[in-house]
């Protein structure tokens, strides 16, 4: 043979292997200066467990998002409706709940004499119009052939737009509160609140899918050369509608959880969720040209603006600093994509 | 290492095509028409492929060699004609179901997913999964798939900078050598590829042609298409000409000369004397 497997693994040199290596190293060194610095600022008014675990209960819905829209990114394509479907999903949750856990005239006393029936259907309420918003973006990018930016923009119209004609614009009262009680706010062992278990496991359960699996292959292959997994046997469609439905249950999910922390669905809290869960996977290395991502990186990337707004807040700086910061480091996150990709492209 | 001790569940398709008697064709078409409107782009043409050879397929641009290729693998179908494998009449309706008879594409552009590593690349479609539950959930057996890889890798002298790197990350003619193992690694009747050459610095082109030997070495017939003549002059056992949508010459590499190739794929009057 006459290539030298020495040469030709670190042909391209220094630039490329400098960034491509310390790309996910230099965000994940960012959130840790980050803690070190406000540590070092506000000490243990920053640095203890409630504080931290304050900070993971406020990432916890837009780590959600976060997590489907990796999927979504890996595969080369966008999800600009998870804000508005997590919107839809707790409205629809929140009214269902209302409308079967008691008379109109009890659940205005806030007395929810059935809210064991009402609870448990709101929440499958919500899932299942999270699921069905997925399902139909997936349906239209795959069946209809249309550009996932623009179907996820017009079915961000659609959710918000339903969801405000369905609240009548406001957010929705008389939710039960038990909610709120026994999941939002609930901490179990005395120290673990439930959106956190939830978000956790998701978390463990999408990285297993993405990393361990070959439903997180294929999401890889295609995003990297769709002809190439096409041609491999891999059935496109199916997997981008799976990938896009995904998106849409965690969005509903993240619904239920902001309704359970919130005891309101709110209806005009959420207009930027979508892109700071865009931000938060790119900011983690996930690649909007596709083919490039892990579920840590998203992890990392939501808590550096979570860790931001938290230190900001108890050192008593403006907080909007924080979106400076984030839109900063968002720069930096795909500047650094970018120069991967184009050595890559030399080769 | 050998081929056969290295993977025993290959030995069985190795044998096999050896073993057909006198070398009957393994692939065989027969008067192949295709048209694309009033285009006549395959005009009956007869076309095929022996056990433990490697065929040239060559001609000039719009020659008809990917559409011959496309009809072979089930991506065309053509107008009339017959295609025969292993002396069977077939019609593939789908790649894939010429990619489950054991015949395998190498395509010269879309081979690989760049941003996988090569255990991904030569097991996308057809991972190995755990065993018991697990498996049933899509669980991946990593260590299963990279010690074939390495294996394959091994038999074909393929030797890549690293198993888990991106293929971005390696040459084009390790990238080359990780779409050839692919294909080998599925093939167990017939390997195409379709330029494979092209676009090849001189030592990953050695590289490929070593390749090619060592897959016919295995018993495997390769199809070779390409356009550089001293390439097909160096592997290929046989040539087949197509100009114009017919074939118009079937070439001894052995006795031929580049200018009896070319004059048969131009239409001048050398080497039809060779015509089959």
């Amino acid at each position: 043979m006459s290539e030298t497997p020495s040469q030709e693994g670190n042909g391209g040199g220094g630039i490329r292997g400098v960034l491509t290596g310390l790309g996910p190293a230099l965000i994940f060194g960012i959130l840790v200066g980050l803690v070190v610095v406000f540590t070092i600022i506000n000490g243990t008014a920053f640095f203890n467990p409630e504080n931290f675990v304050n900070i993971t209960v406020d990432a916890s819905v837009l780590l959600l998002l976060a997590v489907g829209m990796t999927f979504v990114i890996i595969t080369a394509g966008i999800d600009l409706s998870v804000g508005a479907v997590l919107v839809l999903s707790s409205v629809v949750a929140a009214q269902v709940m209302v409308a079967l856990s008691g008379t109109e005239q009890q659940v205005q006393n806030y007395q929810f004499p059935t809210q064991g029936i009402g609870i448990p259907a709101g929440i499958a309420a919500g899932l299942l119009a999270g699921l069905l918003c997925g399902l139909g973006n997936g349906f239209l990018i795959t069946r209809l052939r249309m550009p996932p930016f623009i179907v996820t923009l017009g079915t961000l119209g659609i959710a918000l737009g339903t969801a405000q004609i369905l609240s009548g614009g406001t957010n929705v009262p008389y939710v039960p509160t038990a909610i709120q009680s026994q999941i939002g706010e609930r901490d179990l062992f005395g120290f673990l609140p439930v959106p956190v278990l939830i978000t956790l496991l998701v978390v463990i359960v999408a990285w297993l899918a993405l990393h361990r699996t070959s439903f997180g292959r294929y999401t890889f292959a295609i995003g990297s050369n769709v002809d190439a997994a096409r041609r491999a046997g891999i059935n496109v469609d199916r997997h981008l509608l799976k990938v896009y439905a995904l998106s849409g249950f965690l969005s509903g999910l993240a619904g239920i959880v902001d309704l359970a922390r919130f005891n309101t669905a709110s209806v005009s809290a959420h207009d930027a969720d979508n892109l700071a869960a865009i931000s938060a996977v790119v900011i983690g290395g996930t690649s909007l040209f596709g083919g490039i991502g892990t579920i840590v990186g998203s992890v990392v990337g939501t808590f550096i603006p979570a860790v931001l707004r938290n230190g900001f807040v108890i050192q008593g700086v403006q907080a909007f600093w924080q979106q400076v910061a984030i839109g900063a480091v968002l720069i930096l996150a795909v500047f650094i994509d970018q120069r991967r990709r184009s050595a890559e492209e030399r080769m | 290492m050998l081929w056969w001790e290295s993977c025993s569940g290959e030995e069985a398709r190795v044998e096999k095509a050896r073993d057909l008697p006198g070398g009957e064709p393994v692939l065989r078409a027969r008067g192949i028409d295709k048209s694309f409107g009033a285009v006549r782009v395959l005009e009956s043409v007869d076309f095929e492929v022996r056990p433990g050879e490697v065929v040239a397929l060559i001609g000039d641009n719009g020659a008809g060699k990917s559409t011959l290729i496309n009809v072979l693998t089930g991506v065309l179908r053509p107008d009339s004609g017959e295609i025969f494998f292993e002396e069977k009449r077939v019609r593939f309706a789908t790649p894939h179901e010429a990619r489950e008879r054991g015949i395998e594409t190498v395509y010269q552009d879309l081979a690989v997913a760049p941003q996988l590593d090569a255990v991904s690349n030569i097991f996308l479609g057809r991972e190995h999964r755990r065993a018991g539950i697990l498996g049933r959930l899509g669980f991946l057996d990593g260590s299963r798939m990279r010690q074939e890889t390495e294996d394959q890798l091994t038999d074909l002298r393929v030797r890549l900078s690293s198993l888990e790197k991106p293929l971005s990350t390696l040459s084009g003619g390790q990238r080359q050598g990780v779409a050839v193992a692919r294909a080998v690694m599925w093939a167990s009747k017939v390997v195409i590829m379709d330029e494979p050459t092209a676009a090849l610095g001189v030592a990953q082109v050695e590289m490929v042609l070593d390749l090619i030997r060592r897959v016919r070495d295995t018993g495997i017939p390769v199809v070779f298409i390409s356009h550089n003549m001293p390439h097909v002059f160096e592997v290929a056992d046989r040539i087949s000409v197509l100009r114009l949508g017919e074939m118009v010459a079937e070439l001894d590499p052995a006795t031929a000369t580049t200018d009896d190739a070319v004059a048969a794929m131009t239409g001048s009057a050398r080497g039809n004397g060779e015509a089959a």
